[in-house]
């Protein structure tokens, strides 16, 4: 594993020299550390790049650790990576990936990855985004994230992208069967030139199944920024989306709520907000002596918390 | 402490259109004391507040705190000098906690008390309050109660309250004027309020009515109180006080 490598996972998966679980890294398209454990078992595929993770039903408590990392220019990665979570189980993945450039060629982290939760399983997926480096080479990052959830069980997926990725298509497709539920938090951050789309789509099959899609991000410079949700609800379900935006400088930013209801007890909601920085807002914190570049800091800090 | 020299403010607009908010104030605040500024709505109270907290510029005028001219210093530039401020309509965050803004609000007077305190103070001793953002999901009073513990956690020289009655239910009414007394008594600091309130004038050592722009009487409490409530029942029963009028 090579320094770049270390540094990126301290950032994306709080590595502080070991993992507390079962992990797998990926580092230029190889592996660079694997360890099951008892009641999760990593395996690599065969028939393309990427491993196949399994927790053994009714595992509690357990941690999986799956960083990738590209170090350096002119990487074009791509990895398939599933997960399979047997009944009852519970518990925390943390993914993450960080780009680091330093040439002018490009780099790019391709990660898709699919959840399949049984019965009553719950899974805490987290996951963060970084790109690093000097290089003026674009520092891509295009995450897909596949999610079907048997009867009963939930998933919470916490994505962030803070700084640095020049570009990004983060593609996000759940399907929940009876009394399933899914909360998706996303928190982007662009500035310069980057471009940052997201595209979410649940299906609400199961009755009793809800969605809650919360995305906050912040626009600055010249960046742009696209956030579309699409829910169906096809039986009595309940399903919330939401979409609050700072622009700042020429930040654009666009929401797209998508909503569809095919049962009669659907109750779906979209609600989006999009503006710059609240002048009282700034004031506020200007009183309790912060002036107005620090102001306007701890105000975003707050909101991409 | 605080001298305001000739201040007056004029809103934006064409010659004949232009609005005159304050004429040329003369208003002097000595250290540890405890001013009550009152008036009729529309009167400009609100707008000398934030002239003195630096929200908005005056378009004539001086100001001086502790014998410096702070007229072109900005909110935290007076801030760090001393001051404190308490929005009539407190400022909603999404994000940020109760916990984030009390703790830059008591940055240097942390060791001293526990910031918990604080919201104790205001009625809002429930330990899940530090934790909980500064959102739409507070009800108004909480809210104005934040705001007031975070203006008591500065312990600045001079604490500046817009109307911190506003909002507030009769419960916790009792409590304000009791956390006004004991910040009195415990800062050290001089206090503007701007208040409609009776039990908050009969508790100031000075008050100043505000009209039209205008300071049409300043005095100490013993003086003015009595002419204000003169005339208030005045106003509600032209034949003389309560109930008179009918006999």
């Amino acid at each position: 594993m090579n320094n770049i490598t270390e540094q990126l996972l301290e950032i994306v998966s709080d590595f502080k020299g070991s993992f507390d679980g079962a992990f797998n890294i990926r580092e230029d398209s190889q592996c660079a550390g694997r360890q099951s454990t008892e009641h999760i078992q990593i395996i690599s595929k065969t028939d393309k790049p990427g491993i196949d993770i399994k927790v053994a039903p009714h595992t509690v408590g357990e941690k999986v650790y799956i960083p990738a990392c590209v170090t350096h220019s002119d990487v074009n990665d791509l990895v398939y990576n599933d997960f399979y979570i047997g009944e009852g189980a519970d518990v925390v993945i943390v993914a993450g990936c960080g780009v680091h450039t330093e040439g002018e060629e490009s780099s790019q982290h391709n990660g898709i990855h699919r959840f399949f939760l049984e019965k009553g399983a719950r899974v805490l997926y987290l996951e963060k985004h970084i790109g690093i480096g000097g290089g003026t080479g674009e520092r891509i990052i295009n995450p897909q994230t596949y999610m079907e959830l048997a009867e009963d069980s939930y998933m919470e997926m916490d994505t962030t992208q803070i700084k640095g990725v020049d570009s990004t298509n983060r593609q996000t497709k759940a399907i929940l069967q009876k009394g399933a539920k899914v909360v998706i938090k996303e928190k982007i951050m662009t500035d310069g030139s980057q471009v940052a789309k997201t595209n979410f789509e649940v299906d609400l099959d199961g009755e009793g199944s809800g969605a809650h899609l919360l995305s906050r991000s912040v626009a600055k410079g010249h960046s742009h920024q696209v956030f579309r949700s699409i829910i169906n609800g096809n039986t009595q379900c309940s399903g919330h989306s939401e979409c609050d935006a700072i622009i700042m400088d020429h930040g654009v930013v666009q929401a797209i709520p998508e909503l569809t209801a095919h049962d009669i007890d659907a109750a779906l909601i979209h609600e989006a907000a999009i503006g710059k920085i609240a002048g009282e807002q700034i004031t506020k914190l200007m009183t309790l002596g912060l002036n107005e570049t620090q102001a306007e800091q701890k105000i975003i800090e707050g909101f991409l918390k | 402490m605080l001298k305001l020299t000739d201040i007056s403010f004029q809103v934006d607009g064409s010659a004949a259109s232009r609005k005159e908010i304050l004429k040329n104030i003369d208003l002097a605040v000595d250290d540890k004391k405890f001013l009550v500024i009152t008036g009729p709505n529309g009167g400009g109270k609100s707008t000398l507040a934030k002239i003195i907290a630096g929200i908005e510029k005056p378009t004539s005028g001086s100001i001086f705190f502790d014998g410096k001219e702070i007229t072109s210093l900005t909110v935290n530039e007076r801030a760090d000098l001393g001051m404190a401020y308490a929005f009539q309509q407190p400022v909603r965050f999404k994000g940020l906690t109760v916990r984030d803004l009390l703790e830059l609000a008591a940055k240097d007077n942390q060791e001293s008390r526990p910031i918990s305190d604080y919201l104790c103070d205001v009625g809002l001793c429930a330990p899940d309050y530090l934790d909980r953002e500064v959102n739409a999901s507070l009800s108004g009073g909480e809210i104005k109660r934040i705001e007031i513990a975070m203006a008591m956690a500065r312990k600045s020289k001079l604490t500046i309250f817009d109307e911190p009655e506003a909002g507030i239910d009769l419960w916790s009414f009792n409590n304000l004027i009791d956390i006004f007394k004991r910040l009195r008594e415990e800062s050290g600091g001089s206090i503007i309020i701007i208040s409609h309130q009776e039990r908050i004038l009969e508790i100031a050592d000075e008050i100043v009515v505000l009209s039209s722009g205008k300071i049409t009487a300043q005095g100490k409490r013993e003086d003015i109180l009595p002419t204000l409530l003169a005339e208030e029942h005045a106003g509600f029963c032209p034949m003389g006080k309560g109930g008179q009028a009918h006999e």
